[in-house]
């Protein structure tokens, strides 16, 4: 095959493919959610399918491994923590078809709510880790995973990081590996039921296959020394191999295709030969603290930061003490161009009417966590996917009664169907006095709308059953359970109102699609106008933070709101903030 | 030319079709002959947010990212964005730009100011570069959607990339029925 230029998640697609992967599942997750559209989209030979969360994907993934097939699973950084479960235990099981975990890491919080380094997973569960450096890489690393994994009887991880994911490099497809053997029942208890005697023994077997992969990866093309000229080395892996050449092009590299375990023998000999050795790492120092414990001197962290990610100039910046190279800089302080919800997002008015409300708003991950920002600022917390329901159920906990009904949870129907159900049933169970919004989207917006169990359509785009999410409410126990349109401000406000006073569970599901949604739910409405004789400059739709609502302070004589007919979408929310009827409906042509 | 890497910075506003433009331009240097890399963010930077997407290219080409203060050329599609993102360019840089402007939200709440004049000072500063009205230019194409390949036109002016490979890359990725305005658009750029 010719030449191409993929993305490290296409690239990723394209190895699962050549390795002749049967089972593909994941939820997505930025930067990993791709590799698995690609896979639905260029390789439908692999059945594909989102899951409702990392720990049922992985789950997937073990069983289709236990038939007999090759089976991946991919996930964002915080997704191991949901999966971690089954993966610790998988490490002691080993495989019968291969299975590998790609895990996208996101250094820098482009899109994360923390910046956790994967490669201690590697370490904590005692699996191998590949860390590709460019696209090509990540193809050609995720195929040897799969041999590697059937090769040394364990699941293998694959580390990529926003830069690899998301960057494009030249790739060289090669053809898929053919003969694989048939799936099939094979019963092995010994190795796949871990009851204590059986996996006090598969402990011995992963110390001694750790060991062993150390010893096989010296000798392998993936970890490299490329010769360079003086005393100066360096230890690289993944992308800030890129950032290592970029910086240090006469240094001596050994760069490592695989980061756990690693070759220390490779490693001893490597230093030997230099007299100033440099680990370039992104986020925690998890090469430099091995090589230095084998009584290697080596700089690491003292130069360089373990927060956010590295750049090239950052690099430099480090190793040679010297000025991050700035060029013109604009004198006046620039506006910022924070990210917002989309003109006619039906979480807007639920957020609008929350912080009139002065809730208490318990929050959680997806479009909506942008309720945060002004001028909307109605979320008080967020933690991870799933929280905000047991976070207002202990909150109110611990607050007097009054008090009390000021918390509401808020959480999308993708996140809900992820981890929230749990915390609802916690709620019912144990007598939570919070109030519970689902803002039922109809999708998983954030990360590129993606289908999930409650949209009724699968990964593929095939119909499939929609969870009725009501019933789901009602079935653990919730008693009051309400559907509303978000576009009808009063009706939601007093809504939520009157539900924030009950001292019992209450669930609200603000229903209405996302603006960008695929299956084009939505029917866009003529855009709105503002008339100028019935503006009064109260700036009150200014305080929805629409992207359509612009304030022009040269209109009229106080200034006027004005609309973006380009994107406005006629949701007709503003309308309703309007006290003086200034907003009206364009007239169609 | 072909040992020294080239970086191209593009800028704007999440939702202006930025990522699709780098792809076009990636696949013409990649039809060019060269190696290339591009790097970008996608999920939170998309929701109306500033988009930086970095296009590379030379014989071999490293980081995917353009080392601090060395992009050659900033292509940017929306102004206030060009400007902001001034600092990465090198000093004998060129700035490729459209006239547009979006407002924050910070002005668009009348609390902050959508600065004045950046053309003028972006030329004062990189005296070779071009503030283009694209917009303009592609409604004379016959379609306001072919804005972004009326600045590809404008770029590849600064560019050594053949007609022909701007012209396969077009016919790859353009769909037929859009193709004819979107050659119009370009080569309206490629006079601007």
């Amino acid at each position: 095959m010719d030449k191409t230029i993929l993305s490290g998640n296409e690239a990723f697609a394209r190895g699962a493919f050549e390795a002749g992967v049967k089972v593909a599942s994941a939820y997505p997750g930025t930067p990993s959610t791709e590799i698995l559209e690609n896979i639905a989209h260029h390789y439908p030979s692999i059945d594909s399918s989102w899951a409702p969360n990392e720990k049922v994907s992985l789950e997937v993934a073990i069983g289709a491994c236990f038939g007999g097939a090759r089976a991946l699973c991919t996930m964002k950084h915080v997704g191991v923590n949901v999966a971690a479960d089954p993966l610790f235990t998988l490490s002691y099981t080993g495989v019968r078809g291969g299975l590998v975990l790609i895990v996208a890491d996101d250094p820098e919080l482009h899109s994360s709510q923390n910046e956790q380094d994967s490669r201690h997973y590697a370490r904590f569960a005692k699996v191998p880790m590949f860390e590709p450096s460019d696209s090509e890489e990540a193809r050609a690393f995720t195929r040897l995973a799969f041999e590697a994994s059937e090769q040394f009887d364990t699941p293998v991880m694959v580390r990529s990081t926003t830069r690899i994911s998301h960057s494009k490099s030249i790739v060289y497809p090669q053809a898929p590996v053919e003969n694989l053997p048939a799936p099939s029942l094979v019963r092995d208890p010994a190795k796949l039921v871990m009851l204590p005697g059986n996996a006090r023994k598969r402990h011995y077997f992963v110390e001694e296959r750790l060991a062993n992969m150390a010893e096989w990866s010296c000798s392998q093309s993936f970890n490299r020394i490329e010769e360079g000229r003086g005393d100066v080395g360096v230890i690289t892996a993944g992308v800030a191999y890129q950032y290592a050449k970029e910086v240090l092009p006469e240094a001596h590299v050994l760069k490592l295709g695989l980061v756990h375990p690693l070759p220390k023998q490779l490693i001893r000999e490597f230093a030997a030969r230099c007299k100033t050795l440099y680990v370039i790492e992104e986020l925690d120092p998890f090469i430099e603290e091995q090589v230095r414990a084998m009584g290697i001197e080596v700089h690491g962290k003292d130069l360089l930061s373990v927060c956010g990610e590295l750049t090239p100039g950052r690099v430099a910046a480090g190793l040679f003490k010297q000025e991050i190279p700035e060029g013109f800089t604009p004198t006046e302080t620039l506006p910022q161009r924070p990210p917002n919800m989309c003109p006619g997002c039906p979480h807007r008015g639920v957020f609008y009417e929350l912080n009139r409300l002065k809730a208490y708003v318990t929050g959680d991950i997806g479009c909506y966590t942008l309720g945060f920002m002004p001028p909307l600022s109605a979320m008080d917390t967020c933690v991870c996917m799933g929280a905000s329901i047991g976070n207002a159920t202990g909150i109110s906990k611990v607050l007097p009664p009054e008090e009390q009904k000021k918390v509401v949870a808020v959480i999308g129907d993708s996140t809900f169907l992820h981890t929230g159900i749990n915390g609802l049933i916690d709620m019912v169970y144990n007598g939570s006095t919070a109030t519970l919004i689902i803002l039922d989207n109809s999708t998983t917006g954030m990360t590129g709308r993606q289908d999930h169990p409650g949209t009724g359509y699968s990964l593929k785009g095939d119909p499939s059953y929609q969870v009725d999410l009501e019933g789901l409410c009602r079935s653990v126990g919730v008693k009051h359970v309400y559907t509303i349109d978000p576009y009808g401000l009063e009706e939601t406000r007093e809504l939520i109102k009157r539900e924030m006073e009950r001292p019992e569970v209450s669930v609200i599901i603000t229903r209405r699609a996302c603006m960008l949604h695929k299956r084009d739910l939505i029917q866009r409405k003529p855009p709105l106008f503002v008339d100028a004789d019935k503006c009064t400059a109260c700036k009150a739709c200014l305080k929805l933070g629409c992207p359509a609502i612009k304030w022009n302070p040269t209109a009229g004589t106080k200034g006027q709101a004005e609309i973006d007919k380009l994107i406005c979408v006629g949701c007709e929310v503003c309308m309703q903030v309007c006290k003086f009827g200034a907003f009206g409906v364009c007239d169609e042509k | 030319m072909k040992n020294k890497v080239q970086n191209i910075l593009l800028v704007g506003v999440g939702g202006q079709g930025i990522l699709l433009a780098s792809e076009i331009l990636s696949e013409v240097l990649m039809l060019g002959g060269y190696d290339v890399k591009k790097a970008e963010v996608h999920g939170m930077a998309q929701r109306g947010g500033s988009v930086v997407s970095h296009v590379r290219y030379g014989e071999k080409v490293y980081s995917p990212i353009i080392p601090e203060g060395e992009a050659d050329i900033l292509f940017g599609f929306e102004l206030l964005e060009s400007y902001r993102y001034l600092p990465l360019l090198k000093k004998d840089g060129q700035v490729v730009a459209s006239d547009l402007q979006i407002v924050p939200p910070g002005v668009a709440l009348g609390k902050e100011n959508y600065p004045e004049d950046i053309p003028d000072k972006i030329r004062a500063a990189f005296p070779r570069s071009r503030i283009v009205n694209a917009m303009a230019l592609a409604q004379q194409a016959g379609n306001m959607r072919t804005v972004n390949t009326v600045l590809l036109g404008a770029l590849s002016n600064m560019m050594e990339i053949s007609a022909e490979a701007w012209n396969q890359a077009m016919h790859n990725r353009v769909p037929a029925k859009f193709l004819d305005e979107n050659l119009k658009a370009f080569a309206l750029g490629r006079q601007a």
